[in-house]
């Protein structure tokens, strides 16, 4: 819950929920004072860079500020405060899947035997982490139904770019070299395309049919011998399983093509549906969606890749390797020159695999089939409490996350969807993700995720009734919302024709500190 | 499950809102022959044995070593100021700032890290981050392409080998041309045949060079930056953010863009990540670079706020016309930098860099005396590489002494022997003398020599 | 939303006024409400030469993109440069200040193909 600026919200029993409500903070730069700080590191002698020519010396010294150690650690647990977290509250994002962060997870990952290894440590003296980067690849292969894995790639974007090379690589191996385009769904995350581009593929669109799922006929007619590889999230954007998964995958490899999952929806399917076992060729996990390593403001995350027996020669190197011995070892340079080579430097994001491998222990195989039941029940029973107020496009069974739409609250009030997102900030909720998909218009996609209580959910569906309400009796209160954030909506237009990167030193006309 | 908060009078409660008696319904629509019938994973591990074995795992990596290795990824002190920030829950399990009015915490931190970076490149377009410093390369190198409309780009060999294989496999796809310039028995890139290739051949997008280099070796930037502009191509620094501190930032020398790995700055070295791309180049160039940029603009009010800016430049809004495919980045990895820098501030860096240096020079004295002088004779910082006979073999008999004798350079050069038997070898400030001491016994008793030891590291 | 009578239209939502050989292009009002703020406006370098539905630039709001495509063929003799530096321009007067490209219209190119303005309004009215 966000606390408001000034006034403290109470709840019936809770009280305060902080001293100070979160106020806008100077920037570091201003905060510096020259001579503050110091005593962390030991002042070399002075002659120690005499060694270094005249002409790569750095001539001004870098303008960096200069704080005291607890200024620095009041600016950001400020700044924090002017955050919302899942730690704070219901982050109901579909697609992002922010669910709770297992705290232990960031206690192993800080191991003193994981977070030094430096990662070209000999195989020798690495062997804890290389076995747990066995481990996790077996498991991934388990959970996907794939035949071998990479944990290489430093995000879900990375992993479909990693995949998509490989795809290539495939075709081109078989002199197959017509195969330049790669068919999405308009329903896709736009990294979809954009790795296909990436990739050197040129992208061809198809329309979803009117039960959300991709237009089987229209795919047919898109498929061709040009036609490299399909990207589908399964389930699918809109929250919905494709139903005609069989006759999807059929029809893509009849044409020669692969079938590549975008696993961003995996959490919804975990002992349901094996990706690899159904037909896909290739997909990518969002560790930081399905196995709870946390988002971070942005990242970092992981992004696995699992790949079929087809494509196990094209898989980036180094590999983890087992020997006969039971000793792990990385792949030396050159062991596998069908490999499309590095995606990265070293072997992957270690820190953030470490968290995944912890939640995969700690569910186990039946935990992990609970977290995707709890995870559907909790869209579902939403979607049912939301659908009193706003309309729910696909009727059916959704999976982990569902669509609902403001367009006749638009069409009647002329209240948006964004205005509608902005008013929840009031309610204590981050908003949904809203406009994506590109398919449905006002779109609201909202997940819950697993580790919401049954309490929450109602409290939200609620407030989200609460708001279609306020738009039809008071829409300039939601049009005009947030009122209790730190800030209210922002100029994003001036932001970006005159974009202000970075700070400079104060010139009297700038925009001074906030108080 | 251990999270989860329902009961089974919860989920009985959600069933029969739908009307449902068990779950199963909601999952009908998974077609039969595809249809999983659970995981054979191990049973649920509660948090004590959990914790317990991972301990025991861990300790199983040897960080116990006196190590000299560096190659990328170095060994800092870490503020614990830098863990007790980025381990707030406000900020490490907070999404991408996509709503602003509750995102001002982590909108700041980025620009704030912008800012610093900026001010440590001489650059003033900084990306709020990528993968790593492969990926900042391989990203770098695109830009240029794209800016213009060229597809060479020419690479010194001494640039880390991960960043320029990253970049060859970043390449391939499109077809574009990554050649290495060959270095001069200095260690540093050969000017000579850096002008040769750009006269013959394609028109070049970019030169890339490393300062210091692969090698440890600073470059003549200047010079390498003179001969890309005169020849109409771009000029990418591959650098290392600690150094910039005391060495001449990229804006300087006329770089166009800079690229780095920025795990120096209070990261720990995790085997491999999550580490920090940095992305840098001037505003002549910000509609080409890739990534999230924060820019500062005002609310309703008139109140300072930060936002995400120049955003139909990513994937979400342009498709396949996108610059990258780049979504999640390494947010709380430039948040960790970020408070190091504070913490240190501009005096602690430079410390942390000359402190690197001077250690390196009674590493450089201690190793020569033990019989392994240096490689190149170009001037360094804090990283270098020496002559070892039989350097594989020297290196792995260290290992049992206690010593991680840096990288063996052929690993990276395997088709060169002038470097065929050479340790690449780092010293930083958190290196001792008794390890250095360490090193050199070690190497001595290997290696057969012995004398003068002790006063050559004095 | 203005539709101006003098004008022909493309279905892209582009506007071409012609006077004599040559015609100026710009987005029109609708186009420009729908895409929002304009922040960016990407144009062609002179003397390109460019095919009926050719993409001749991107203009870009806060929040989307959009491909600019030319409502006939010609040559580009005049690009207008205010808009670098304020592509509100194209928000505040779609069809004065906001126009994008001068064309040497090619042969027999008059932009007969395109929508007059009621069949525009037409168009805008429906979608």
């Amino acid at each position: 819950m966000i606390a408001p600026r000034i006034e403290m919200e109470t709840g019936p029993d809770l009280g305060p929920r902080t001293a100070v409500g979160p106020t806008l903070q100077p920037t570091l730069m201003e905060l510096s004072r020259p001579g503050r700080g110091g005593g962390k590191i030991p002042h070399p002698p002075a002659d120690a860079l005499d060694g270094i020519p005249a002409e790569h010396r750095r001539a001004m010294p870098a303008a960096l500020p200069e704080l005291n150690e607890p200024e620095v650690i009041r600016h950001f647990v400020n700044l924090s405060h002017l955050n919302y977290s899942i730690d704070a509250g219901f982050y109901p994002l579909g697609s992002c899947t922010m669910k709770f962060n297992p705290k232990i997870n960031e206690w192993l990952a800080r191991l003193f035997g994981f977070a030094k290894l430096h990662p070209l440590a000999p195989d020798a003296v690495a062997q804890g982490s290389l076995e747990l980067l066995w481990d996790l690849e077996q498991w991934l292969c388990e959970i996907s139904g794939m035949t071998a894995v990479t944990l290489q790639p430093a995000a879900g974007a990375h992993g479909e770019l990693t995949g998509i090379l490989m795809v290539r690589a495939y075709h081109e191996a078989r002199g197959d070299h017509d195969r330049r385009e790669v068919i999405v769904p308009d329903s896709s995350h736009g990294t979809n395309p954009a790795t296909a581009s990436m990739a050197g593929f040129t992208t061809i669109t198809v329309p979803s049919d009117a039960r959300g799922g991709v237009d089987l006929d229209a795919l047919r007619a898109a498929l061709s011998p040009r036609t490299a590889a399909v990207m589908l999230t399964n389930p699918s954007t809109l929250g919905l399983f494709e139903d005609r998964i069989v006759e999807l995958l059929d029809a893509v490899h009849a044409a020669g093509a692969l079938a590549y999952m975008d696993g961003a929806n995996l959490n919804a399917v975990l002992g349901k549906f094996r990706p690899g076992a159904a037909g896909f060729d290739v997909m990518h996990f969002n560790v930081h969606k399905t196995f709870s390593t946390p988002h971070g403001g942005g990242g970092p995350g992981a992004g696995p890749v699992g790949v079929g027996e087809q494509l196990l020669p094209y898989l980036p190197s180094p590999r983890v390797l087992r020997d006969a011995d039971g000793t792990f070892r990385l792949e030396t340079p050159g062991e596998r020159p069908t490999s499309i080579g590095r995606v990265r430097a070293y072997q992957g994001s270690t820190g953030v695999l470490v968290r995944a491998y912890a939640y995969v222990c700690s569910h186990g195989g039946s935990g992990l089939v609970e977290v995707s039941e709890d995870a559907v029940l909790a869209a579902n029973y939403l979607k049912s409490r939301v659908a009193e107020a706003y309309e729910i496009p696909f009727d059916r069974p959704c999976k982990h996350e569902f669509v609902a739409s403001a367009r006749q609250i638009k069409a009647t009030t002329g209240v948006r969807t964004l205005d509608i997102a902005k008013r929840l900030i009031d309610k204590g909720y981050h908003p949904p993700t809203i406009y994506f998909p590109l398919i449905v218009d006002e779109c609201l996609l909202i997940e819950p995720t697993e580790t919401e209580s049954v309490e929450t959910l109602d409290a939200f569906a609620t407030a989200l009734v609460e708001i279609a309400t306020e738009a039809r009796d008071d829409p300039e209160l939601v049009t005009t919302a947030p009122h209790s954030a730190p800030v209210r909506r922002l100029d994003e237009a001036t932001a970006a024709r005159q974009p202000d990167l970075r700070w400079r030193p104060m010139t009297g006309a700038e925009t001074p500190c906030p108080q | 499950m251990p999270y989860g908060p329902h009961t089974g009078d919860d989920r009985a409660h959600m069933l029969r809102a739908l009307g449902l008696e068990t779950i199963e319904p909601l999952f009908a629509d998974i077609p039969a022959a595809v249809r999983a019938a659970g995981l054979d994973l191990p049973e649920p591990e509660p948090e004590l044995q959990l914790a317990a074995r991972l301990e025991r795992m861990a300790a199983r990596n040897r960080v116990d070593l006196a190590s000299f290795l560096g190659a990328g990824v170095y060994r800092h002190f870490l503020p614990p100021a830098v863990d007790q920030i980025i381990s707030r829950g406000e900020f490490y399990t907070a999404y991408t700032p996509y709503q602003p009015e509750i995102s001002q915490g982590t909108l700041q931190t980025i620009y704030e890290f912008q800012s610093l970076v900026a001010e440590l490149t001489g650059l003033d377009v900084v990306s709020a981050s990528h993968y790593d410093g492969a990926a900042a390369t391989a990203e770098a190198a695109l830009m240029a392409i794209r800016a213009t409309r060229r597809e060479r780009v020419l690479a010194s060999r001494a640039i880390h080998r991960h960043y320029l294989e990253t970049t060859q496999t970043y390449f391939q796809p499109a077809g574009l041309q990554l050649e290495e310039l060959p270095t001069l028995d200095d260690g540093t890139t050969d000017l000579a045949a850096l002008e040769r290739a750009l006269a013959d051949g394609p028109p070049t997008a970019a030169v890339l060079a490393g300062q210091p280099n692969a090698f440890g070796i600073l470059e003549p930037m200047a010079e390498i930056g003179r001969l890309a502009h005169a020849a109409g191509a771009l000029f990418v620094a591959v650098v290392e953010p600690i150094s910039l501190t005391v060495l001449a930032p990229p804006g300087a020398y006329g770089a166009d863009i800079a690229a780095g790995e920025g795990q120096p700055l209070g990261i720990a070295p995790q085997y491999g990540g999550p580490y920090l791309g940095i992305l840098a180049t001037t505003e002549a160039l910000i509609r080409q670079i890739p990534g999230r940029l924060v820019g500062r603009t005002t609310d309703l009010d008139g109140r300072r706020a930060f936002v995400m800016t120049l955003r139909a430049r990513e994937q979400d809004i342009r498709r396949e016309k996108a610059a990258s495919n780049i979504c999640t980045n390494q947010a709380l990895c430039a948040l960790a930098a970020t408070v190091y820098m504070a913490t240190l501030g501009p005096h602690g860096l430079r410390d942390v860099a000359a402190g690197g240096a001077a250690h390196a020079r009674q590493l450089e004295r201690a190793l020569a005396a033990a019989g392994a002088p240096r490689v190149h004779d170009g001037a360094y910082l804090n990283e270098f590489a020496v002559a070892v006979p039989d350097a594989a073999r020297v290196h792995a008999a260290l290992l049992d002494r206690g010593v991680l004798a840096g990288l063996p350079l052929a690993r990276w050069y395997p088709d060169d022997a002038s470097l065929r038997d050479a340790l690449l070898v780092c010293a930083t400030e958190v290196t001792t003398s008794d390890e250095i001491e360490r090193f050199g016994e070690a190497l001595a008793a290997e290696l057969g020599t012995g004398a003068g030891l002790v006063e050559a590291v004095r | 939303m203005e539709v101006r009578d003098d004008l022909r239209y493309s279905d892209d939502h582009e506007w071409l006024r012609v006077d004599g050989d040559v015609g100026i292009v710009g987005v029109t009002a609708y186009a420009a409400d729908q895409l929002g703020d304009i922040v960016f406006v990407e144009l062609p370098a002179t003397g390109t030469a460019l095919g009926a539905h050719q993409a001749f630039g991107v203009v870009e709001s806060v929040k989307a993109v959009s491909d600019l495509l030319s409502p006939v063929a010609g040559e580009v003799i005049e690009v207008n440069a205010a808009l670098a530096d304020r592509p509100e321009l194209v928000n505040g007067d779609p069809y004065g200040d906001g126009w994008m490209i001068r064309l040497r219209l090619a042969d027999g190119e008059s932009g007969g193909a395109l929508m007059d303005a009621d069949a525009y309004r037409e168009l805008t009215r429906a979608g």
